[in-house]
């Protein structure tokens, strides 16, 4: 049996690919994969009775090092904020390349906490910082200090100790560029740094409160409970940076998009799957119950889609249990097909994602696959023609053409970078100032203005000199031939419309981040957990592949 | 140290701000991290042509000819964007020149594209500069300095044809010696290899 690849001009609408859910191919378990055969230590720990001070983590094979740096300090309630705008937190962290020296030591102590206004140098690789969540932190240490466990419900509602506020890479505020490490094999897979970074900052947030409690009452005081810090993970608030990450970088998103594609379709394609196969998959699926039913929010909109997948999951757990039998040929087609009759987006994807369980001989190769050199396909084939092109538009961007921009809500927004923080923000073109300045991300309108450009244009006439006087549609020539040769490049939707949903985008990224509990603030950011239900360092050498599942909440 | 994923973002930003389209912009912001990266003074330039590049009318070469003269300085951006997606044809002049660029390192990795884009390489002189373009692998020259360049009054681009840098004999000298890793077939072995048994005529 030949199945075919998903069709991108359905998958790639923005209400689809905000459904997508964690699978085998994320990150953060992608990262713990590769990493779980290096040497973890804790080579410093200076921590004041209070927790402030430093300390560094580290994973070290042969003769590679990663060491994270963290700077934990002391702010005022007031001061705490997870606004891209804040200028203090409770923590800094950066991840050096190598065994930090006493010289970098007192260095990245003045530069990391400053955060974006600090400079780092090609001998980091990722920053990040983090507040503490107030809502449990203060209750844990005074229930340690105490000699008691904190309350599992209180902890469970939260999921983390610590929430991250951004993580920046890839040459940021004088990080190392990519270049400098895109041939480490072991970090052949994208943002395998930030993965490390928030995953042994989250060591650090035990390893914090059980020292706090320790000064408070040295006594009485006992260590927050493994099993408890296994289901606890680092929380995230993501705003609209994110969003555009995905329209910029075209070929990472179609390879991501590939990854999973080409997973399900092999799966698919399984004429017979063994009883083991089958166990996995009906018993993760099971187990990943709790991830939606403890899935907690305020949002209308998230709530609603909860809803939602609460009610196709039961369904599709009765369609299992009543109405199928594995013994079918091709049972993972035969479920996909009824997924796709049966229940919402949210489900299909939550469906492809269990699906991928058992099927580590599938997944695991594609998890090499998932970078990207966007520099190789950045010139534009000049040679090509407008026939080509046209032909390009019309197969590829569909959709897209069908779009009406003389309608003001095809327009109604645009996106731009903010002044005072050089973030990138959406707002109303018809209320706000500044649409002049806006950025290059309105794919589908640009697009389209190319389509009705070429439209008088000589079949014949070369790309090259089509653009001697059309370099105001440059970047979206230059699209139309990537997307030519990557299928899943191009979201296949209106990024500026009314109906836009931001949190849709970073959703999609978030969840190849390996992110759960999905919580939006608004329409514009949210707060997520990454690494809930995890191994600990010290479990890396044997440990559950299906942890995800493991959580106790 | 300001890594050069910051100069392109900074560029792209830069260049789409003083009036240039952002597809544009791309190729500046890419070019100019190119220039750094083979350690030539992008930023400054750039920097220094910004600054006066609303003020000051500089004249575009649309299509290029083997003879491109201007009375007014030609921007080096847009005439190099235009080399670059025209580069193909122009490479069939063999050779051009360019009276009166302004700031002509901006030039120089739009050249050093185009190189690797029609699979040539391009010899580039202005006074007594020189670059060679080894598609667009690596720039050889003999200009070492950090300083900006204001203008070029004449600059020669010639389109090398693809040859050999040595000899046939050298070459076949070469290849004897490495005939030495070989090892004498034996007639057995001959007539046992691949298309044995067969004959021209199956």
């Amino acid at each position: 049996m030949n199945i075919q690849l998903r069709d991108p001009k359905n998958l790639m609408k923005l209400s689809k690919l905000g459904s997508f859910h964690q699978s085998k191919l994320s990150f953060l378990r992608s990262f713990l994969n590769e990493f779980k055969d290096w040497e973890y230590k804790r080579d410093l720990f200076e921590l004041n009775e209070k927790g402030y001070g430093r300390a560094v983590y580290s994973f070290s094979k042969e003769k590679k090092t990663y060491s994270l740096v963290c700077f934990a300090n002391e702010i005022s309630d007031e001061e705490r904020s997870d606004r891209v705008i804040a200028t203090k937190w409770d923590a800094a962290f950066a991840l050096h390349d190598g065994i930090p020296t006493k010289e970098d030591l007192e260095r990245l102590a003045f530069n990391v906490p400053m955060q974006e206004v600090g400079r780092l140098s090609y001998k980091e690789l990722t920053l990040s910082r983090a507040n503490k969540s107030v809502r449990i932190f203060d209750h844990v240490v005074d229930s340690l200090s105490k000699g008691n466990q904190p309350n599992i419900e209180l902890i469970s509602k939260v999921g983390y100790l610590y929430r991250t506020t951004a993580v920046y890479g890839s040459g940021k505020f004088g990080l190392a560029d990519r270049f400098r490490i895109k041939n480490r094999e072991e970090i052949y897979g994208p943002f395998r740094l930030e993965m490390m970074l928030v995953y042994l900052v989250r060591q650090f947030t035990f390893d914090q409160v059980n020292h706090i409690a320790r000064q408070k009452n040295p006594n009485t005081a006992v260590e927050l409970d493994l099993n408890i810090c296994r289901n606890l993970g680092i929380g995230n608030s993501t705003g609209l940076g994110m969003a555009p990450f995905i329209v910029n970088h075209p070929i990472l998103l179609n390879n991501w998009i590939l990854a999973r594609e080409t997973a399900l379709k092999k799966i698919r394609e399984i004429e017979s799957a063994t009883k083991e196969e089958l166990n996995i998959f009906k018993q993760c699926l099971v187990r990943s119950l709790k991830n939606v039913t403890n899935w907690n929010t305020d949002s209308k909109f998230q709530n609603k889609k909860i809803r939602q997948l609460t009610e196709d999951l039961e369904k599709f757990i009765k369609f299992l249990n009543e109405d199928f039998s594995f013994e079918n040929t091709f049972p993972f087609n035969k479920i996909y097909i009824w997924a796709e009759e049966n229940v919402g987006d949210e489900c299909i994807e939550y469906i492809v994602s269990m699906m991928m369980e058992p099927y580590d001989k599938i997944v695991n190769p594609l998890t090499h696959k998932m970078s990207s050199e966007e520099d190789q396909h950045f010139n534009i084939p000049i040679n090509r023609t407008i026939e080509d092109l046209r032909n390009i538009l019309e197969k590829k961007y569909s959709e897209i053409l069908k779009i009406d921009f003389k309608k003001k809500e095809n327009n109604q927004n645009f996106w731009f970078i903010s002044k005072n923080k050089e973030e990138p923000r959406v707002a109303d073109r018809y209320e706000i100032n500044g649409s002049e300045l806006e950025q290059p991300l309105a794919i589908a309108r640009d697009i389209k203005k190319l389509y009705e450009t070429i439209f008088t244009q000589k079949n014949s006439l070369k790309i090259g000199k089509f653009l001697t006087n059309n370099n105001n549609l440059r970047h979206v020539v230059r699209r139309a031939f990537i997307t030519e040769k990557f299928p899943y490049a191009e979201i296949q939707d209106n990024t500026i419309g009314s109906q836009l949903v931001p949190i849709d985008m970073l959703r999609l990224k978030l969840s190849f981040f390996g992110a759960i509990k999905f919580d939006p603030k608004s329409d514009k950011w949210l707060r997520i957990c990454m690494f809930q239900g995890a191994p600990l360092p010290t479990d890396l050498k044997s440990f559950d592949n299906h942890w995800i599942y493991n959580s106790i909440n | 140290m300001i890594s050069f994923s910051e100069i392109e973002t900074t560029i792209k930003r830069a260049t789409r701000s003083v009036g240039f389209s952002w597809g544009i912009a791309e190729e500046v912001g890419k070019n100019i991290r190119l220039l750094e990266m083979f350690g030539l003074p992008g930023v400054k330039n750039i920097n220094q042509y910004f600054k006066i590049y609303n003020a000051e009318k500089f004249e575009d070469i649309n299509v290029f000819s083997k003879s491109n003269i201007s009375k007014k300085h030609y921007c080096p951006i847009k005439a190099g964007v235009n080399f670059f997606d025209q580069s193909s044809t122009i490479s069939d002049f063999g050779q051009l020149e360019i009276i009166n660029l302004a700031f002509p390192l901006l030039f120089i990795p739009f050249a050093s594209r185009a190189s690797e884009i029609i699979g040539k390489r391009i010899f580039l002189k202005m006074e007594n500069k020189e670059f060679l373009f080894n598609f667009n692998q690596s720039i050889y020259s003999n200009y070492l300095s950090g300083d900006i360049v204001e203008k070029s009054e004449k600059m020669n681009l010639q389109f090398l044809e693809n040859k050999n840098s040595f000899s046939e004999s050298e070459w076949s000298e070469l290849y004897k010696i490495s005939e030495n890793t070989f090892v004498e077939e034996s007639e057995e072995s001959k007539q046992k290899a691949a298309g044995a048994g067969l004959t021209d005529n199956d």
